[in-house]
């Protein structure tokens, strides 16, 4: 027939034949394929990987760093088909029970039995959060609360004094009494995600007295205290927050406090290791508190980035040695020797705060830090019993879901195109039908 | 007053273009400033320019995410061409029966939304032990890609006079002969833009290269995204990355203007 | 090359030369239907199963309860009037900053090339890349430069992606394709014969009549061609979408509809079902105006 017509079709039989070759990995050597976050203590990791793969020759690590909605996806399909292409995955403290529960991760609680490791250093709260029924599925590469941060030079000038243990009423007196056209008084997250404004308003909502759902999983978004937490939480805002709130997260929520723009903030624990950093412009002149309480002892919440080896991996053997050097006391000491003690991963384990160098190093914020992540409860957060382990979110698989879906709502309402009752009304139908999946 | 007239539209057009232009070139002047200019609340034109950003990505190994680009965006390319010349031939040229089924069956396919076929894709790959395979993901990028490719060549072809087709059939020219040296050459600019958009979309895919590749196969979309930080700076190295990734394809555009010009005519004239 | 000169063809040849078409379209068929088709057969599968990612233990057979689902919560009229209304907007938008680019390149002046290179670099950057700098670097509240000029003027930030997130998409997107629409349209333009254009201004037609009633026709087949391949490539815009609103404001498309039933929800079974309402609507709406309303698409083929 046609020669050419042959060579056309060639081309096609030759494309899909290059498919079937599948690629090869070097012989002998085990690559170990870890997927994981772009943030500062994930990229000091990579660039320590060396070490590891020069004290254990033959297992070379690769890192495949993705967006975080990317990893999420991509892991959870990967795992959840049991598809192996990861040796390690990053994944945070809200699935780690869940995905341990469905049998998708290794059992790590017998591979961390050695002295060496010393599992029992771990922060006792971050340690409860990945655990279920006894067995351990993850190892926390690091940890955070969350606390009021504040600059004592616009506090100061005003007169305004905080207590290291203070009131959300105590909070928005002072952030009021510094409002200014210049400077707005506090900055809180108003972007709408599970993981945004919901992470400290659920503390909030917690503090108040009111919770996401009660222990027979019938949802609470629209009951008084969780109504009259948001309708706080807003009100606040309108009164002495930052402009546009339903912009801002933790990034927009650093800049405006380094430049000037707001006095406090109430979030992540591990922003004070960035407001300290030689290059802030703030370094040194910022105050730090307990997150804000009205009717518990402590509001702040729990999150930790883990490291975990998924059940069906082919290299369980040399994934579980690399995820076990990563959270070690030795990997701290090696990140303080190579790379700057502020930079040791913080809230993972307690030995972390004693050691000189880190103390002096952190001196502003690791006391704090400790002190903070010792003492919250993630079994019991609020007032009232919960049928999860977890604080800022519900350990649910539905949770994201509707998390992110009553905070497009909320948001609607800060911004001023809905009220807060409406938004919660709206907010309770979507919760109860997740709850209603978990009735027993 | 008709040069005055004129310079004013000039300079108007100048005025526009640089202005459209100025996302691209913010983007570039941010790709030389460390994460605190980049970052500043008063954009800044004049600082130290810095190097710092494209050394991360050279640590990152951006390179590996370059070469799985340009591998996939070739191969799905070279077998679109190879899929479309004949088959736009067979709808255009030598109409078979119901050609408007047939289209129109390749047109729809590029209806279905990405994420709704992901899954089964995923799963079959997974299947046949092709998931993070580069030539896996070039047969995707292919199949997203042929239904406007055959449709553009088919308008190509379509634009080849009948008579030079009729005279080289009564001088005994067969198929393959009328194919290779009386069409291609004719249509030869619209192939070129045709190579040109499929080249693009493929170098350009996000959602596909997420889910179907991991270590091996990664393209370059994702591992810009990747820069992405929740807790802290990062807009001097996702400009750089941003940069380094889009010049191949804007080298290629500018370069190829004419014939994406003309190649584009020639599909809506008859 | 076997070809060489043949004085007449045998039957075998005839019957050859007639299944010829269908040998050369086989090829591009099959693959289509093994890479597009297979797939959405088995969409149609998971769209009858019960079955979270999450939630492996509850995997069953459902029937048709997640198209109950997807009828029932109401989230697939708003984003048909989403996907419709921003994919609507966007093309005319950038038909129309298209077209005039278009008229202010096709004249000779300095630097015109370099003029047209400016322009048409928006629409060859990687989407990803262009919806994160715009995010980042021109709308964001604190560091983005359209809110410096702003207050520079007076007047106070705007929070784009989150205050006015249904314009914001279509201000990325028209940036984006405007500059594609341009080439089309140029193309258009630089075609149209000068004798008619000279005999135009001879008569003494206006600049607008000449564009009204001799340009604009002329473009007709170009501004179809240019709207048809907008469509199709507007209507599965998701990165915007994903990286700048993550679906406020009413951009949630039936694109980002599905990724997040699938990639949020993790619930396959219910993306399933959106999928295919979404394949069978996309269809329907496909028909009636490929068929009707774009002449452009079947006037080649049967000349």
């Amino acid at each position: 027939m046609n020669n050419k017509v042959k060579a056309l079709i060639a081309v096609v039989v030759v494309a899909i034949a290059g498919v079937v070759v599948v690629q090869q990995r070097s012989g002998g050597d085990v690559t170990l394929t870890l997927a994981t976050v772009n943030n500062g203590q994930m990229k000091d990791m990579e660039s320590l990987k060396g070490e590891f793969e020069a004290a254990n020759p033959g297992i070379k690590v690769n890192f495949q760093v993705m967006e975080e909605g990317d990893l999420r996806s991509a892991v959870t399909s990967d795992v959840a088909n049991k598809a192996g292409q990861y040796d390690i995955v990053t994944i945070g403290a809200y699935e780690v029970p869940q995905w341990g529960a469905n049998g998708w991760l290794t059992d790590l609680t017998p591979d961390l039995a050695d002295k060496a490791y010393d599992v029992g250093d771990i922060l006792p709260p971050v340690k409860d959060a990945l655990s279920v029924n006894g067995k351990q599925y993850a190892v926390p590469f690091y940890g955070e609360s969350s606390i009021l941060m504040y600059n004592k030079e616009i506090l100061d000038a005003k007169g305004v004094k905080l207590s290291n243990n203070p009131t959300w009423n105590e909070v928005a007196a002072a952030a009021k009494k510094v409002n200014s056209a210049k400077t707005a008084g506090i900055c809180l997250r108003g972007k709408p995600g599970w993981g945004d404004l919901f992470a400290p308003l659920t503390t909030v909502v917690q503090t108040f007295g009111g919770t996401w759902y009660d222990m027979n999983w019938d949802a609470k978004v629209n009951s008084p205290e969780f109504t009259q937490a948001v309708t706080f939480y807003k009100d606040l805002l309108a009164a002495a927050g930052e402009k546009d709130p339903v912009s801002y997260s933790f990034n927009e929520c650093l800049t405006a406090l380094k430049t000037g723009k707001v006095a406090m903030w109430y979030d992540a624990s591990v922003a004070a290791s960035m407001l300290e950093a030689d290059d802030s412009p703030v370094k040194g002149k910022m105050g730090y508190a307990h997150a804000p309480v009205v009717k518990t002892k402590e509001a702040g919440w729990l999150w930790s980035w883990n490291l975990a080896v998924p059940a069906n991996t082919q290299n369980k053997e040399a994934a579980v040695k690399f995820i076990k050097w990563a959270t070690s006391k030795d990997y701290h000491q090696l990140v303080g020797k190579k790379l700057g003690w502020s930079l040791v991963p913080p809230g993972a384990r307690t030995s972390t705060y004693s050691i000189p160098e880190y103390k002096e190093a952190a001196a502003a914020y690791a006391p704090i830090t400790l002190e903070v992540m010792s003492a919250v409860n993630p079994k019991q957060p609020g007032v009232n019993p919960q049928p999860w382990v977890g604080i800022q979110y519900v350990a649910i698989p539905e949770f994201q879901d509707v998390g992110n879906q009553v905070a497009q709502l909320v948001a609607d309402a800060i911004a001023g195109r809905t009220t807060v009752k409406e938004a919660l009304d709206k907010g309770q139908v979507i919760a109860q039908a997740a709850g209603d999946a978990h009735k027993k | 007053m008709r040069s005055t007239k004129a310079r004013l539209i000039t300079g108007m057009t100048w005025i526009i273009a640089v202005t459209y232009f100025f996302p691209v070139a913010w983007m570039f002047i941010n790709s030389f400033k460390t994460e605190n200019d980049a970052a500043s609340l008063t954009p800044k034109f004049i600082f130290t320019p810095t190097l710092e950003g494209f050394s991360r990505l050279g640590e990152r190994g951006m390179s590996n995410y370059l070469t799985n680009s340009l591998m996939a965006s070739v191969v799905s390319t070279a077998l679109v061409l190879a899929l479309s010349i004949p088959a736009a031939y067979a709808l255009s040229i030598r109409p078979i029966h119901k050609v408007q089924d047939a289209l129109f069956f390749f047109i729809s396919t590029r209806f279905m939304p990405a994420a709704a076929s992901i899954l089964p894709l995923f799963i079959i790959f997974k299947n046949l032990h092709v998931l993070d395979n580069i030539f896996a993901l070039s047969l995707v990028y292919a199949a997203m890609n042929l239904p406007i490719a055959i449709w553009m060549m088919r308008s190509f072809l379509s634009e080849v006079p009948h008579e030079v087709i009729e005279a080289s059939r009564i001088d005994g020219a067969d198929f393959e002969t009328e194919l290779w040296s009386v069409v291609l050459p004719i249509v030869l600019p619209g192939i070129a833009a045709v190579a040109l958009i499929c080249f693009i979309f493929s170098w350009n895919e996000y959602f596909f290269s997420v889910l179907l590749t991991s270590a091996n196969a990664k393209t370059t979309p994702p591992f810009l995204a990747s820069f992405v930080d929740g807790r802290g700076q990062f807009l001097a190295v996702l400009s750089a990355a941003s940069t380094v990734a889009a010049l191949p394809v804007i080298l290629a555009g500018w370069f190829a203007q004419k014939q994406l010009v003309r190649g584009l005519a020639m599909g809506a004239v008859k | 090359m076997s070809a060489g000169v043949k004085k007449a063809k045998s039957t075998g040849d005839l019957a050859k030369e007639r299944n010829l078409p269908r040998k050369l379209i086989a090829p591009a068929l099959i693959f289509s239907i093994a890479l597009t088709q297979v797939p959405f057969l088995a969409t149609i599968y998971f769209s009858l199963t019960e079955w979270n990612l999450l939630k492996p233990q509850d995997k069953k057979f459902a029937g048709i309860d997640n198209y109950l689902y997807v009828f029932q919560t109401g989230d697939l009229l708003p984003a048909i009037i989403a996907t419709v209304g921003l994919t609507a907007f966007s093309v005319i938008t950038s038909l129309l900053v298209g077209l005039f680019f278009a008229v202010l390149l096709d004249r000779k002046f300095l630097g015109q090339s370099v003029a047209r290179t400016l322009i048409i670099t928006p629409f060859l950057i990687m989407p990803a890349a262009s919806a994160l700098i715009w995010k980042f670097s021109m709308f964001d509240t604190n560091i983005g430069v359209i809110n410096f000029v702003i207050q520079k003027l007076g007047f106070s930030a705007i929070g784009w992606s989150t205050q006015y997130p249904y314009i914001s998409v279509i201000i990325l997107l028209t940036w984006q394709f405007a500059p594609f629409m341009m080439l089309i349209l140029l193309s258009g333009l630089q075609s149209q014969s000068r004798e008619v254009l000279e005999a135009a201004s001879v008569d003494r037609a206006g600049i607008w009549r000449t564009f009204a009633f001799i340009t604009l026709p002329h473009l007709r087949q170009y501004i179809e061609i240019a709207i048809l391949l907008g469509t199709i490539m507007l209507l599965q815009a998701f990165d915007p979408v994903a990286i700048m609103t993550k679906g406020t404001g009413g951009t949630k498309t039936l694109a980002y509809l599905l990724y997040e039933r699938a990639f949020v929800g993790m619930n396959v079974g219910q993306a399933a079902a959106y999928g295919v309402v979404t394949v069978v609507l996309t269809i329907v709406v496909a028909t009636v105006s490929l068929r009707s309303l774009f002449k452009v698409f079947i006037s080649g083929v049967s000349k």
